[in-house]
């Protein structure tokens, strides 16, 4: 009986596994990006979607007052409007940002209902070139 | 002879203190270097999580190889002894795990925007600390000690595949979490000299803390081991 018992363990616990990591491999997909989207725009709407890629410089437009916050996502090849309204961007959010937002397509826009941001894997300490003040500046904004 | 030898396993010896007080010590030296380093060009202090995160998720890493290589070694040789630690490294490895866990969402919160995300780093992660999680709980409802050895072992082997996945997931798939700072497939190292150093001193004092903790969670089992047969 115990042989058997640690057999059926293992067999479900293996199962288990297999299911998890085969799973996740063949279906973790965890953003699309704009030229994705533009290939099967069907398939995307009305349906939560992650969209990535950066934000594209000059496009960004926030209003403090109504926390509106319009900017556009590329990833070089196509664009997309997206637009996000009731929260602050965190600190790090700017232009050539890497961001993954969270929400649904309306129409040509998408609507984000969360937006995050990536930051590279690269640790500098402030180069010799900076002033006292960006320095100041820096730790003041990521507070 | 018998109880000569048991003695060995279970007394506390100078080498366990040693580690314990030498990782301590380091860790109080890892913490004032750490808050000594500059701040990061991009996330400012924010960034010095880092000298926490980095090397407790290495250790939960190390966990995983270390209950793996005790779990083949006591299905190998049966000697209760192996399974003990494999179960020790478990739990020490847990706690670990657990810092990395929360060090990483307190540094996500102000830097991505959100403590938790389900991407790929994160979520390989979540499963490995439920999977070790549920390797406590198995040692836990089997009583038979035998067969509790044998299963715990089962689930450790399974559970170290998962090692790897975690470690390649920010490469293999798209992700929130950057990729490895410190990539030990390419021995690429992208943080600064002044950055860095504080993290390899911690790295240091935490497995040194973390082989202390597991001799001394051995000797405990040992001598709970013990008491139970006489």
């Amino acid at each position: 009986m115990k042989p058997k018992y640690v057999v059926g363990l293992l067999l479900v616990v293996g199962a288990l596994a297999y299911l998890i990591f085969g799973g996740l491999g063949q279906n973790l997909v965890y953003f699309i990006t704009p030229s994705e989207y533009f290939q099967q725009v069907d398939r995307y709407q009305n349906r939560p979607v992650r969209l990535g890629g950066l934000v594209k410089p000059g496009t960004l437009d926030y209003n403090p007052q109504t926390l509106e916050l319009r900017f556009v996502v590329t990833d070089g090849v196509k664009e997309i409007p997206i637009r996000s309204s009731g929260t602050t961007p965190p600190a790090l959010f700017g232009e050539n940002r890497g961001v993954v937002v969270e929400g649904r397509f309306e129409g040509e826009t998408f609507v984000s209902q969360n937006l995050l941001v990536k930051h590279s894997e690269t640790y500098q300490a402030p180069k010799e070139g900076w002033t006292p003040e960006q320095v100041r500046k820096l730790i003041e904004e990521t507070q | 002879m018998q109880l000569a030898r048991s003695n060995q396993i279970n007394r506390l010896d100078g080498l366990t203190l040693g580690l314990l007080g030498l990782g301590g010590v380091g860790a109080v030296v890892g913490f004032i270097l750490a808050m000594g380093s500059p701040p990061d060009q991009s996330q400012g202090f924010v960034a010095r999580i880092f000298h926490m995160h980095v090397p407790t998720a290495w250790m939960a890493y190390l966990a995983s190889f270390g209950a793996l290589g005790y779990s083949v070694a006591y299905l190998v040789r049966r000697k209760a002894h192996h399974d003990r630690v494999a179960a020790a490294v478990v739990e020490v490895g847990l706690i670990f795990m657990a810092l990395a866990l929360i060090t990483g969402m307190l540094w996500a919160r102000p830097t991505w925007g959100v403590y938790w995300d389900w991407e790929p780093r994160l979520t390989t992660t979540a499963i490995l600390f439920a999977i070790y999680v549920g390797y406590v709980v198995v040692r836990g409802a089997i009583e038979d000690p035998e067969l509790r050895a044998k299963a715990a072992a089962g689930v450790a082997i399974l559970g170290s595949i998962n090692v790897p996945i975690s470690y390649m997931s920010v490469k293999w798939w798209r992700s929130l979490h950057q990729t490895q700072s410190i990539d030990l497939t390419t021995g690429k190292i992208n943080v600064d000299a002044a950055i860095l150093i504080p993290m390899l001193v911690n790295l240091a004092a935490f497995t040194l803390l973390f082989i202390g903790l597991v001799r001394l969670r051995a000797i405990i089992a040992a001598r709970e081991a013990a008491r139970e047969e006489a």
